[in-house]
């Protein structure tokens, strides 16, 4: 039984960098129509730039957490006005595909330069040492982890979901031309909604660079399961990736006890389960 | 049928391009042609397939193919009246990139012996195909003991260590110390799986018991639920039947847990010079393992090191690359004797029959399935307090000489062992 | 074509050639399903991966001759593709292909657990064997010659789907598939269909693979390769007939030329595919049609 306590905990934390991560990329397709396969090495960047941080500049990690995310935002400013624009017009699907060659360029960039066995990052003095839970001992770091994406998630909601700002990216997306028409820049914002997806992702790999090797690959590994948690939330749908993120993590702890082989593959079942009975996903809205 | 022209300019245009395209690959591969022909008129090509940007690159990688050139320098540069050349390759830890590289450099670049190769999946598939083209094999990263047991090649030699080794010294050494229960990280390809079965063996044999096991990806990121698991066993000892990146992030991530600190012993099945180097004294202090080279050995042992670290902006040589060097100077010193490098099989069986003695590995000898044979060293890594400079990380526990260190031949279930 | 194919050999390494025509096969075959149904499977490595894990364990364990092995294992591939086609076919567009590689993966970490795959180590020391009984197919020519028999008659069985009226009925589906259903056509059962020849195609490529190198891992079944189909295919030319064969000779030629730099790969394929995307996206077949004014 606490076996069991204890992996539903750590998959909580798991499932804290699947919620970061889907939030980010549901409302970039949410809002931009894009599915950014290079969401994944934006993370990878973000826990990068963390590294180099301490590494070069010996900026520790409080600093990190905000300067990392503006980084990568400002990558994917760049990218998306220089490259992704010009796409807008044709099938979604060459988005995926720009974004996919976007993925191998940045990964094959990072492991040409780093190997990938990837760095070490300390994790910070002030989050060092564990809780004893009872059933187990609780790294600080990772408690940390949990709280503050949770914070993230749910403020991220708030934002488009319930203030104006929300409301203004939610209608540019519904019919770009009416809403430009009442004077709103319609470009720019979707360059600011996609600059703020990728910066969640930079955020999550400042989270991830203590725990997870700092290393080129620390994207592709994980950005297919995010994918299923975006499809099975509802690919427009921010609370759905939220809930279902989390949900995610502990269904993967759960499968650790019972039959850790499949622990893997549950997400995929998952999500073709989903796509066959409720293709809008669990908190999608029918199209 | 209206098809019919726009069927002849579909094929047309398809002939075209695919001219192009054959073209463009010709034009790559017209260098190839030549160094076959110079291979058959006399140069003996050494052939370092190892990883080059993986968990293993510390270990080996760039290291092992400065000492496959160390070798060849201090040889001489020819041999036979030969020149002798060097090729290196990356093998990404991948079976099938692995036995395509070395397909192609025994077809089109003449290679005539392979060197290193860590991560065993591909020592085997490298084995299998050497054996196929009649070259020399040299093993000195690859683990499983398998290569002189089921698998075992005349083409074949594995030098440096092996599972069985590892599981006799080590694994030994940690029951004799009362770790009677033991619960098993594996990394879940051949190298793991073997090294677990043979620290089994001894374990039980011992009258210890494993308690299970829990097999993990190659390179995995976060061993944090593995951890829990063999946490929640309860066993007196996690054995890590895993190496490299994978052992650093294992005990690493056993600290976050605290796992060490409740009364749980990790054991590095398999660590390596680089790996403390890595983790660092403080956190690898106390560590049993056991290598069959170090650095600050004997005088012999440290002449070498410091000449290796010059090349190497001062990091000292792991018993892989310590292996790689002598596995090559004794190859050569086999193909000045035969004249020629043509036939491996006869080379091997040249090398088997001379005595191995350098100052890396002391005295030595070949067994017929391939197993090279010298002393075992357990040693124990040193607190932070001990250690009175850079790279001075063990002491010295015990040695495990030649004859008992590596497994009978007997015993290996080798093909190539009659039958008493 | 066949000409040059056939001398081929003897001015490239011929184990490079016979990479090159597996993979012109395999992105061939997913071309029928992108170019002519408009179906964008992101998961087609799972053909290519389970078919060769299907052959090897046929002819190495179960001691089948070389041309048993090669059609089991595309009939393995078949009937993953029912299975899969069956349950990707209900959705369109960016779902469908979701679907494909979630499927992907199930059965990419199908390969990775089930035992007779050994994992991280693979199938090795695959026997080639003896064709129908009398050839040798270890001698490395009369090999090539087996594959590109193999090759040419997959090309062959493509080109004789795509002009036929099956194969107009699935480009009036890519075209307008609302239309085409209210034409009386059961648009669902055509791509089903397309879905299963397409899996079945990509498998022969996958099993005939296998015992040209002799082993069958992991590689072949991850997503990484469903990219570089997708690339091979977009390169040489979306819904062009040869397209894909080009796409797949320069891919290959591209990762053997650059295997020294190994690095240098990833970025490579990944600047194509965006260069692609932007401003190429009829691919090199469809520029040199539009150049030259032939239909291709």
């Amino acid at each position: 039984m606490q076996a069991l306590y204890a992996q539903l905990v750590i998959g909580l934390v798991n499932g804290a960098f699947y919620a970061l991560l889907s939030l980010g990329l549901a409302i970039i397709f949410g809002l931009l129509n894009v599915i950014n396969f290079a969401h994944g090495a934006l993370y990878m960047l973000g826990a990068f730039v963390a590294w180099g941080l301490l590494h070069y500049a010996g900026i520790g990690y409080g600093p990190a957490l905000i300067i990392a995310p503006l980084v990568v935002g400002v990558v994917g400013v760049i990218l998306e006005r220089t490259l992704l624009q010009r796409l807008y017009r044709l099938d979604p699907l060459y988005n995926l595909l720009l974004t996919f060659g976007l993925a191998l360029v940045i990964q094959g960039l990072f492991q040409m330069r780093f190997g990938s066995s990837g760095e070490s990052y300390e994790i910070p003095a002030a989050l060092q040492g564990s809780a004893n839970l009872g059933f187990m001992q609780l790294p600080y770091y990772r408690g940390w982890v949990l709280i503050v994406s949770l914070v993230v998630c749910l403020a991220t909601w708030f934002v488009t979901e319930r203030t104006k700002l929300g409301s203004y990216l939610r209608a540019a997306t519904e019919n770009p031309a009416l809403v430009q028409a009442f004077g709103v820049n319609v470009p720019r914002m979707i360059t600011v909604t996609y600059g703020l997806g990728v910066a969640l992702a930079g955020f999550a790999g400042v989270l991830a660079a203590p725990i997870f090797p700092v290393s080129p690959g620390l994207g592709s590994e994980v950005i297919i399961v995010v994918f299923a948690v975006v499809v099975i939330g509802g690919m427009g749908s921010i609370m759905g990736s939220i809930v279902t993120g989390f949900a995610l993590g502990l269904i993967e702890g759960l499968t650790k006890v019972v039959y850790p082989a499949a622990s893997g593959a549950v997400v995929f079942a998952l999500m073709a389960l989903v796509l066959l009975v409720r293709p809008a996903g669990l908190f999608g809205k029918a199209s | 049928m209206l098809n019919l022209p726009k069927r002849i300019a579909d094929t047309s245009m398809a002939v075209i391009l695919c001219a192009a395209a054959l073209g463009s690959v010709t034009a790559c591969k017209k260098d190839s042609a030549a160094s076959k022909g110079s291979a058959a008129g006399g140069k003996v090509v050494i052939g370092v397939l190892t990883d080059m940007s993986g968990l293993y690159s510390d270990l080996a990688g760039k290291g092992s193919v400065a000492a496959a050139e160390m070798a060849v320098a201090d040889f001489g540069g020819s041999v036979a009246g030969m020149p002798i050349e060097v090729v290196s390759a990356d093998h990404q830890n991948k079976p099938d990139v692995g036995s395509g590289v070395v397909r192609e450099w025994f077809d089109t670049k003449g290679v005539d012996v392979i060197v290193d190769v860590p991560t065993s999946s591909v020592a085997l598939a490298v084995s299998d195909v050497t054996r196929d083209k009649n070259k020399v094999f040299l093993a000195s990263g690859a683990g499983s003991s398998d290569l002189t047991g089921k698998a075992c090649s005349p083409n074949t030699i594995h030098w440096a260590y092996d599972t069985w080794a590892l599981a006799n010294a080590t694994g030994r050494e940690i029951v004799k110390h009362g770790g009677d229960t033991w619960f098993f990280l594996t990394a879940d390809y051949a190298f793991g799986a073997a090294l677990e079965r043979d620290v089994t063996k001894v374990v039980e044999a011992s009258g210890g018991k494993v308690l299970g096991d829990i097999k993990h990806p190659l390179n995995a990121a976060d061993f944090s639920s593995f951890l829990l698991q063999a946490q929640s066993s309860q066993a007196k000892i996690i054995g890590l039947a895993n190496a490299g990146g994978d052992t650093i992030k294992s005990i690493k991530q056993a600290a976050e847990f605290g796992i060490v600190a409740k009364g749980q012993k990790m054991a590095g099945l398999l660590v390596f010079i680089s790996d403390i180097k890595a983790l660092g004294l403080a956190t690898a202090q106390g560590l049993t393992l056991s290598e069959s080279f170090y650095w600050d050995r004997d005088d012999g042992t440290r002449a070498w090191s410091k000449k290796f670290a010059a090349k190497r902006d001062g990091a000292m040589p792991t018993m892989v690359q310590a292996g790689v060097y002598s596995s090559v100077m004794h190859y050569l010193k086999a193909v000045a004797e035969l004249k020629s490098a043509k036939d491996g099989k006869a080379v091997v069986a040249k090398m088997e029959a001379m005595p191995a003695e350098d100052p890396l590995f002391g005295k030595g000898t070949i067994d017929p399935n391939g197993r090279k044979r010298h002393s075992m060293y357990v040693y124990e890594v040193k607190s932070p307090a001990e250690s009175k400079g850079d790279w001075d990380f063990y002491k010295l526990i015990r040695e495990v000489p030649a004859d008992q260190a590596f497994r009978a031949p007997a015993d290996s279930g080798c093909s190539l062992i009659a039958k008493p | 074509m066949t000409g040059l194919l056939v001398i081929a050999p003897f001015v490239a390494y011929p184990v490079f050639v016979m990479r090159c025509l597996c993979m012109a096969l395999f992105a061939c075959a997913f071309n029928l399903l992108i170019g002519y149904a408009g179906l964008l499977s992101f998961g087609h490595a799972m053909f290519l991966g389970g078919a060769g894990y299907a052959s090897a364990h046929a002819a190495k364990v179960w001691g089948f001759p070389p041309e048993l092995a090669i059609l089991f294992g595309t009939a393995v591939a078949a009937a993953l593709g029912l299975v899969v086609g069956w349950l990707a076919i209900r959705r369109q567009g960016i779902y469908f292909s979701m679907i494909t590689l979630g499927l992907a993966q199930m059965v990419h970490f199908l390969c990775v657990q089930v035992p007779f795959t050994h994992g991280d180590d693979g199938i090795q020391g695959v026997p080639r064997g003896v064709l129908f009984g009398v050839i040798d197919l270890d001698d490395t020519l009369t090999m090539y010659g087996f594959v590109l028999v193999i090759f040419l008659l997959g090309f062959a069985i493509i080109y004789r789907i795509i002009h036929s009226p099956f194969g107009a009925v699935l480009t009036a589906i890519r075209e307008n598939e609302l239309r085409t259903t209210s034409l009386g056509y059961n648009t669902d059962h055509y791509k089903l269909i397309a879905f299963v020849l397409s899996a079945a195609l990509a498998g022969l490529a996958g099993a005939t693979k296998v015992l040209v190198f002799q082993n069958a891992t992991l590689t072949d079944a991850e997503w990484t390769t469903s990219g570089a189909v997708i690339l091979m295919t977009l390169l040489g030319g979306l819904g062009r007939f040869s397209g894909p064969v080009v796409g797949a000779f320069l891919v290959v030629a591209l990762e053997q030329y650059l295997a020294p730099f190994s690095g240098w790969v990833p970025v490579v394929e990944g600047a194509v595919f965006v260069v692609c995307v932007l401003v190429f996206r009829e691919g090199i077949v469809g520029k040199l049609s539009a150049a030259l004014k032939i239909p291709l």
